[in-house]
């Protein structure tokens, strides 16, 4: 297989708190391979937004990246000088955030902020900016009269269309995207994401997808990742993951979703409520939610392994290391 | 919804119910002085919500969903149509149901649990405000133990320790529990509840959601605002389906969402993710998202920019009611003869 555009290793992120400090990502290894699309999951509080942030270096006090390294095609993201790092976001790796009403300047039309991003990455003239630009909003379904347009003056979805053309005008390599449909409606998500994959197609980047919503994930990931209180618990083939689902924890949040067709019967969904990370058990960080916890769990923490044939399927669980069908 | 059967279940009091009748809500776009603006957010939505069942209005964000439950609990006044509960008009200001009792029997749950209560206050300060308004026959410790009796049944255990407790130490999950005890501690029979679960965590959703189907079987009666159909379905017996202001799809929640007839109901359910399902294609023009605003001057179906099917009618009037099924309506001239 071809080289990972991205390789996380290690990576540790801690909010440093006056009651200790809270790992937020806790030791996450994670490849992202070209033209990709690899989903992350888990309820608010997992750490996967603070992953996405970690990516690019954005992260500011009380956050910081205690360990691990971040390589973008070989070069560690952790250990680039200021200008580098200026020069790697956005060219190399941009983000597309969740609410596009606080990610687009409310004051600047939108067309001043695409030329900013081009003229402040690029050489070239003010002229050739613009066309660029105008090109980029064609490529999201916008009329190039749209230019100078202010963000209020467009609705929810097309906002969010223009964030996704500023995140696509540099061509970059990589595209994050946290939860960038969360505060749509079904049917713009839906028309937005169809865009998204015509879009992909033609520029082959690869997209790290973080939502919760595991349906849109099943539909358009090729890898899933899951995690869980800053923990990897379950990694691997989309199908595999929503087919056969070894970590308790993933099984517990496939069954919280109510299905539009399948049989309607009560769901119970996961008991007790997500762990603080100020105060974590020794073992297993799921031990207090989990049906089928004993004394292994509670005294060591499970390691990410993989356990079938493919070995591109991984969890973190003792009771599937013990080969026990959960 | 079928209005004759239910006015007629009300005055023969066998069941209390909650209901709207051709509601329309105007808002006002300025504040001009004389030929001021308007959009009209609700145009003549019906329905009615019976004790222990649950009615759910699903529709995107301004389809005027959370107006209609606003205009139950007299947030707004209609500007046409009559709002009853159990047979007595709300809004009639010489009737005899008081804004105190209407408060007493409806009750509103809203989507932020962070915003509803009140940092500086415990959740027992929460819980005695509507108590000793409400239930003001209950003295002394008797108010302390319907509060604590109330915490125990929204699964907040051990009570005690709940209700010395601040907002900011519960989870969100907890918080809407707090939320949902403070609406039922009055003896509420109808709770609207407005998105109650979008803000709280996947894995503990269906932890509320099972709370409110529980609540049901002891007569209480849901108006579930959402714009997640899967939990419609899953949660209430009936469903409506809101588009603009228009009611434009009604009926049994399994009917709704396993035959939609609409197009507008079909074009949500396409798009609807759900594990195990593939994507197709559904509208590759994406300029074909007009959504209009409407106007008291606005003519035709809202939906006629967007539909398939549009046929020059549908840009003159809104379509009658047609009845698909035994319990399913629906308001498109495809079906009308």
């Amino acid at each position: 297989m071809n080289q990972p555009v991205l390789s996380i290793r290690n990576l540790c992120v801690d909010y440093v708190t006056d009651d200790g400090n809270a790992h937020a990502v806790n030791k996450v290894d994670l490849d992202i391979y070209p033209g990709e699309t690899v989903g992350l999951a888990g309820e608010s509080g997992c750490g996967k937004s603070t992953l996405a942030f970690a990516i690019t270096n954005l992260h500011s006090a009380p956050a910081l990246i205690t360990g691990g390294e971040i390589l973008f095609k070989g070069q560690d993201v952790l250990k680039m000088s200021d200008e580098q790092l200026r020069q790697f976001r956005w060219a190399k790796t941009s983000m597309v955030f969740q609410s596009a009403m606080n990610a687009l300047n409310p004051v600047i039309v939108i067309g001043d902020q695409l030329i900013d991003v081009i003229l402040a990455h690029e050489n070239v003239s003010l002229a050739q900016a613009k066309q660029r630009a105008e090109d980029s909003l064609e490529l999201v379904g916008i009329h190039t009269s749209r230019m100078q347009s202010y963000p209020h003056q467009l609705s929810g979805g097309m906002r969010q269309r223009v964030v996704i053309a500023i995140a696509l005008v540099l061509k970059p390599k990589l595209i994050i995207m946290d939860e960038p449909t969360t505060a749509l409606d079904v049917v713009v998500e839906r028309d937005i994401m169809d865009q998204l994959y015509e879009l992909k197609e033609k520029f082959g980047f690869a997209i790290l997808f973080i939502s919760h919503d595991l349906g849109l994930m099943g539909q358009i990931a090729d890898r899933v990742g899951i995690m869980y209180a800053g923990k990897m618990v379950e990694l691997g083939a989309t199908k595999d993951i929503m087919a056969k689902p070894q970590h308790p924890y993933t099984k517990g949040l496939l069954r919280s979703f109510p299905t539009i067709f399948g049989p309607k019967v009560r769901l119970e969904g996961i008991p007790g409520n997500p762990l603080n990370l100020l105060q974590v058990p020794d073992g297993c960080y799921f031990q207090e939610r989990c049906e089928r916890c004993d004394q292994t769990c509670i005294d060591t923490m499970p390691m990410l392994l993989s356990h079938s044939l493919q070995d591109t399927h991984q969890v973190a669980c003792h009771k599937v290391s013990q080969g026990e069908r959960l | 919804m079928s209005h004759a059967e239910s006015t007629a279940a009300v005055r023969d009091h066998q069941i209390s119910s909650l209901e709207a009748d051709n509601l329309v809500i105007d808002f006002s776009l300025d504040n001009a002085m004389f030929k001021r603006k308007y959009m009209r957010a609700v145009n003549g939505v019906s329905f009615t919500i019976k004790a222990g069942e649950a009615l759910a209005i699903v529709g995107e964000s301004g389809s005027g969903k959370s107006t209609c439950a606003r205009a139950l609990s007299r947030l707004y006044e209609p500007t046409d149509g009559v709002l009853r509960l159990n047979g007595q008009n709300i809004n009639d200001k010489n009737g005899c149901l008081s804004r105190e009792e209407l408060a007493k029997q409806v009750q509103m749950v809203f989507q932020d649990p962070f915003g509803s209560l009140n940092p500086v206050h415990t959740i027992r300060h929460h819980l005695y405000r509507p108590i000793r308004i409400h239930m003001s026959h209950l003295k002394g410790a008797a108010v302390e133990n319907y509060m604590l009796e109330m915490l125990e049944k929204v699964g907040l255990s051990p009570a005690l320790q709940t209700a010395d407790k601040f907002p900011h130490e519960l989870s969100g999950g907890q918080r809407q529990r707090v939320a949902i005890a403070r609406a039922v501690a009055t003896g509420a029979k109808f709770i609207l509840a407005d998105e109650p679960i979008s803000m709280l965590d996947v894995s503990i959703r269906l932890g509320i959601l099972n709370l409110m189907m529980d609540m049901k079987e002891d007569g209480i009666g849901f108006l579930y605002i959402t714009h997640d159909i899967a939990t419609a379905r899953y949660f209430a017996e009936r469903t409506g389906v809101m588009y603009v202001g228009h009611m434009v799809e009604w009926g049994e929640s399994d009917s709704v969402t396993q035959t939609p007839q609409h197009p507008y109901t079909q074009l949500l359910i396409s798009a609807v993710p759900e594990i195990g399902r593939q994507r197709g294609i559904v509208n590759k023009d994406h300029t074909k998202n007009q959504i209009p605003l409407w106007t008291p001057a606005s003519l035709g179906c809202p939906f006629a920019l967007r539909c398939p099917k549009v046929k020059p009618v549908c840009r003159e009037k809104m379509p009658d009611v047609t009845q698909v099924a035994d319990d399913h309506y629906v308001r498109c001239f495809a079906f009308t003869k």
